[in-house]
């Protein structure tokens, strides 16, 4: 609270950037969690903004009607103020700047978010996805592939989980060999495993190969990640950098696997850039998303310069090489970039997401995130900014990931049982700290923090409310549905996404086709109830898609709703 | 010459057919008067493929063997027919002479001048009878149905011997207070005698879309009284009317060196112009080229095909279109106003501008029946000369002559409004295909000819079927209607920012696998809701009208897969 230095300022007024002319006005107060526009009209319309999600606040030079004040958010909302005096808007920027740069772990909402559930419930939702269970469900063969403890307490690998699966026919000692000889210690695992073929996608970081080291255990383990695959004779390594990226880390000490160390393997360069490169273009979309009454050259032009879709395509590629390589070909693949964080977890979920139709529907998505993303030490707090800390770090990688899922929609409109809300939804509590799901690198950092005991999960709120985010062309026996996606990669399949970055344009939803169809499900459900106890057929059966609104336990969704109506 | 003549080689044994997503066939190749005939050789379910050669747009042929023997027996030609529809196909003919001798046929009967002897006059299917209804609508109709017009407007048949102007039909509704004197008056100070008609009246508030061509002012500023007593009459009293020019200020200056010109506010003290550029002729047909040959390459990057698709300018085309017609609508709708449309001939964009203005107006044109109502009155009646603009389509290596994608480009308008209100169109994308194939090559006589006065000449309602008819007959209609559709009876304003303007797939990706992947979820669409009419009762069948609100934006793509069925 220390930081609000005033905490409500009446007679502001709210742009529309649609139109421009068209403002409302009402009164901002500001809390230790969020910044609220209440309208002075009738309806006392409330606009809650979540601090947290700011990702930066601008003023711009006064003039005669008052101080504008630009709020542009991390979800690509933007929020546009104009406060009568001078000095609240300089109040007001000092207070949102500093509450929307946290310094310390401690600071962030979801220590302080309370959906008021009992300690038991608590436990009972943290424990929603089980990453055992999966492995399960994937149908790993117990003679060829086990969970190893080598990473008990992070011993081996401090980004890795405690629990590790590793060939079966490895030592102990080869586990620790080879994860001295990839940076940072994070050795060959697996990630993926796909029943139908027997082959097997596994991660790792780079090698340190340098210009001539080797290591014997290093090589050891490829091979026996090669051979638990019993049909193949080789394997792919798949290096997701531009091969030129990956040369210059041989200067480094580090690199990429020499062909002539490692007997049968086939390398394969991607050529995802890296996220230095990825955060540019990024900005650079959003800026074209910002222009002002642009024509279609500006913004055709705009979105080329940008050069998003391209990064977009260039993941999907890899994805869909190493589905092919294991779908088709049978053949195992480890992935890799450099740390093995990134690029890497972009590429094994969304070759897992093509493989797999479990990763195609609500829960199964959820469980991708969790393993891939949260457990594998993907760095959610540096890229996504949760805390104050060097702007180098930050970068749009999930964003891409989501992204790609969303083209693929786009391509298989009957393939996923979620729909674009729920990417949208996923994508603002990556950056939003409301839950602790995300927070912080990895998974030791998250236990030393004590997530569990203090912050509440993610998963089972979205699963309450996954009526709201299902696709209603979805049904599991469809055929679109079933096996191996292979999506077409033709450049002009890839679309500027307007639910995300288009969001400046909002304006009021009246006709979704999403929801006719399932108003209409859901009324033919329920005829179908009434008539199986030969009731009369009612005439007004709107009541299940009430039920599918979130009552308001979660400012988002608040926020959402109060916006759109 | 008899068509026949053109006919050197009818038959062919042992042709390859390759076409896209098919393997090849291989079967006998024939070639008619009007049609290239393909049939695989199984005897029992033999395939086939019928192609109106007046489909054909380009053909290429290559010759192997062109020096060696003639008669060789490894001599074979391949021929690419390249169609109006965009599909692309590769006949493989063994004997040189054969492939020479139909390449030869197919070019000579694909380009035939004279409209008798074009197939419609030739199309005589065993379920309709030439005595049926022709057409659906007519100025008279029209003036019958709208109730407002009766008071102060009249139908004119001052041009039932096509005389005063040679593209209009023989009756047009004007000004009660107008006499036929006066308008074969303001028809001589009109470019090819287009005076102003009316062409749709408001239901909301009666005023009304009016369109002609240029004024005839030229260098020295003439003027015609009884043009401006006709403009007059049609504001009646009000203040102000708003000419739309659809061409640049400098544009509409520098066509008074050559005759025309505009109207000047000297002598029309009551109406206000403004004027809006629109692209015209060869400019669209050379964007429609290089559309259609960006969309041909699927192995460009990213960064090319953005850079080729903004290069086409054909979505600019669109999103001026929509423009100009959003602010006809506002003129009408917000501000109260009647409208006079115009560009130079005013048999093109003033079409484009007029009738899209109408659809996003008149909940009547948003039915079927109102929508191909509209296309006759507006366009085929209008005296839009099809024949001339749809001669060829984007494939033809033909020197441009009046070729212009006018209508098409109207297809394609109307695909964005229905995409932006996918519940408030009866049709569906599936018509506005049919039409963008039927008008290049067509079985039936709708689109046939220049104007009203060249299809009473050739006897067209009297010789060919009417498309528009056989549409709506009961067993075909329903693959054309969108099952989503709940009417609504408001304007319905679609966003024309360039974020919200897509390539339209459907078309210009028609026969890729893009393409293919939809018809899946066109067809779940389709059981879903036939699923929910068969339980719900045929009580319950009729569309329940939406919640209506101020007016309709469009909807936030909350799920675009749905937007692109």
């Amino acid at each position: 609270m220390e930081h609000i230095r005033t905490p409500k300022v009446e007679n502001v007024r709210m742009f529309d950037k649609l139109t421009p002319r068209k403002c409302m006005v009402g009164t901002l107060y500001l809390s230790s969690t969020h910044t609220i526009f209440v309208e002075n009209s009738e309806a006392r319309k409330e606009t809650w903004i979540l601090h947290s999600l700011m990702s930066n606040v601008e003023r711009l030079p006064t003039n005669p009607s008052g101080s504008p004040l630009i709020i542009r958010c991390k979800n690509f909302h933007v929020y546009r103020l104009l406060i009568p005096q001078e000095k609240d808007c300089v109040d007001v920027l000092a207070s949102l700047t500093r509450l929307s740069h946290p310094e310390r772990y401690g600071e962030l909402f979801c220590f302080s978010f309370n959906p008021n559930l009992d300690k038991e419930l608590r436990e009972k939702a943290w424990a929603f996805i089980d990453l055992k269970a999966e492995f399960i469900r994937m149908g790993i063969p117990r003679n060829l592939w086990h969970a190893t403890a080598a990473n008990h307490e992070h011993r081996l690998c401090d980004t890795y989980p405690s629990e590790l699966y590793v060939p079966k026919s490895v030592s102990p000692a080869v586990i620790v060999g080879s994860a001295k000889f990839r940076s940072r210690g994070r050795l060959p695992v697996l990630s993926y495993y796909h029943r139908d073929s027997s082959a097997s996608i596994c991660r790792s970081s780079q090698p340190l190969s340098g210009f001539s080291a080797r290591s014997s255990d290093d090589e050891q383990m490829l091979q026996a990640i090669m051979k638990s695959n019993p049909v193949s004779e080789f394997m792919y390594v798949v290096d997701t950098r531009p091969k030129l990226n990956a040369v210059a880390n041989r200067a480094a000490g580090k690199g990429y696997e020499n062909e002539d160390h490692y007997t049968n393997i086939k390398l394969q360069f991607i050529g995802i850039e890296n996220i230095h490169v990825m955060r540019n273009s990024q900005q650079k979309l959003i800026d074209v998303g910002d222009l002002v009454a642009p024509t279609m050259s500006d913004f055709l032009w705009g979105l080329e310069n940008s050069g998003w879709l391209k990064h977009i395509k260039a993941v999907l590629d890899a994805g869909v090489f190493i589905a092919k390589a294991v779908a088709e070909d049978g053949v195992s693949v480890l992935v890799h970039c450099s740390d093995g964080w990134d690029r890497t977890a972009q590429a094994c979920s969304v070759a897992s997401v093509l493989l797999d139709s479990y990763y195609r529907t609500i829960k199964g998505l959820m469980v991708l995130i969790e393993k891939d993303w949260v457990s594998f030490g993907h760095k959610f707090s540096h890229r996504y900014a949760h805390l104050d800390g060097d702007p180098k770090e930050v970068s749009p990688v999930m964003d891409q990931f989501l992204e790609c899922v969303w083209q693929l929609m786009q391509q298989f409109p009957c393939a996923f049982e979620f729909n674009e809300r729920f990417l949208i939804q996923l994508h603002t509590h990556i950056y939003s700290c409301q839950y602790g799901n995300f927070i912080g690198n990895c998974q030791k950092e998250r236990r030393d923090l004590k997530l569990q005991e203090r912050t509440h999960s993610l998963w089972p709120h979205l699963w309450e409310n996954r009526a709201e985010y299902t696709n209603p062309l979805y049904r599991n026996d469809h055929s679109q549905t079933q096996g191996v996606l292979k999506p077409l990669t033709t450049a002009y399949c890839f679309k500027f996404w307007k639910g995300m970055y288009g969001r400046a344009e909002k304006s009021v939803t009246s006709q979704s086709p999403a929801d006719c169809l399932n108003a209409v499900r859901e009324e033919s459900q329920q005829l179908e109830e009434e008539l199986s106890t030969h009731q009369e057929v009612p005439r007004e059966t709107d009541a299940g898609q009430e039920n599918c609104r979130a009552e308001g336990e979660d400012f988002r969704g608040e926020e959402e709703d109060q916006e759109v109506v | 010459m008899e068509l026949s003549e053109h006919i050197r080689t009818a038959n062919v044994e042992d042709v390859t057919l390759r076409r896209p997503f098919h393997p090849a066939l291989r079967g006998t190749l024939c070639v008619t008067s009007h049609h290239l005939l393909f049939s695989d050789r199984k005897d029992e379910d033999s395939w086939q493929l019928l192609i109106l050669l007046r489909n054909i747009d380009a053909t290429e042929k290559s010759v192997e063997n062109l020096f060696g023997y003639p008669r060789a027996v490894g001599s074979s030609g391949t021929i690419t027919i390249k169609c109006k529809d965009l599909l692309v196909l590769q006949l493989e003919i063994p004997g040189m002479e054969e492939c020479l001798n139909i390449a030869s046929s197919i070019e000579a009967l694909s380009a035939l001048e004279s409209v008798t002897e074009m197939y419609p006059f030739f199309y005589r299917p065993s379920h309709l009878t030439l005595h049926g209804p022709w057409g659906l609508s007519s100025t008279e109709k029209y003036y019958k149905q709208t109730e407002r017009l009766w008071d102060r407007w009249r139908v004119s048949t001052v041009n039932s011997d096509y005389s005063v102007c040679p593209s209009y039909p023989h009756a047009v509704i004007v000004p009660r207070e107008v006499d036929d004197e006066k308008l074969v008056q303001s028809a001589r100070f009109r470019q090819g005698g287009r005076f102003p008609v009316l062409s749709y009246c408001h239901h909301r508030n009666g005023m009304v879309i009016m369109r002609s061509s240029q004024p005839l002012t030229g260098a020295n500023r003439k003027r015609c009284k009884e043009d401006e007593l006709l403009l007059q009459a049609v504001i009646d009293g009000s203040l102000l009317g708003y000419i739309i020019d659809l061409r640049s200020t400098q544009q509409a200056q520098q066509a008074r060196m050559t005759g025309g010109g505009f109207e000047s506010k000297s002598c029309y003290s009551h109406w206000k112009r403004i004027h809006r550029h629109h692209e015209r002729g060869k400019v669209l047909q050379e964007s429609l080229i290089k559309l259609v040959e960006a969309c041909s390459d699927p192995s460009h990057s990213v960064d090319r095909w953005l850079s080729k698709l903004e290069n086409s300018k054909w979505l600019s085309h669109v999103h001026s279109a929509l423009s100009t017609a959003g602010l006809v609508v506002e003129c009408v709708e917000r501000d109260g106003h009647s409208v006079l449309v115009h560009g130079s001939e005013g048999t093109d964009s003033t079409l484009l501008v007029s009738s899209l203005a109408q659809l996003i107006l008149d909940p009547a044109s948003r039915t079927l029946t109102g929508f191909l109502g509209l296309l006759e009155r507006d366009w085929i009646q209008a005296g839009h000369p099809f024949q001339q603009r749809c001669a060829h389509s984007a494939y033809s290596h033909a020197r441009l002559k009046q070729e212009c994608p006018s209508f098409l480009l109207l297809l394609d308008c109307v695909w964005q409004v229905w995409r932006q209100f996918p519940l408030a169109l009866e049709f569906s994308e599936a018509l506005l295909l049919r039409l963008a194939q039927e008008v290049y090559a067509s079985n039936y006589g709708t689109f046939l000819c220049n104007n009203e006065q060249e299809r009473c000449a050739a006897g067209v309602k009297e010789n060919t079927h009417c498309l528009f008819q056989s549409l709506l007959s009961p067993d075909i209609e329903e693959q054309y209607l969108n099952p989503l559709y709940e009417p609504t009876d408001l304007a319905i304003w679609p966003s024309v920012h360039p974020q919200s303007l897509q390539l339209w797939t459907g078309l210009f990706l028609r026969w890729t696998e893009y393409a293919q992947n939809m018809e899946e979820a066109r067809e779940e669409v389709w059981s879903i809701v036939k699923e929910h009419r068969e339980r719900a009762g045929p009580d319950r069948t009729n569309n329940t009208p939406s919640t209506h609100c101020d007016t309709l934006t469009p909807f936030e793509n909350l799920m675009d897969e749905l937007t692109i069925l």
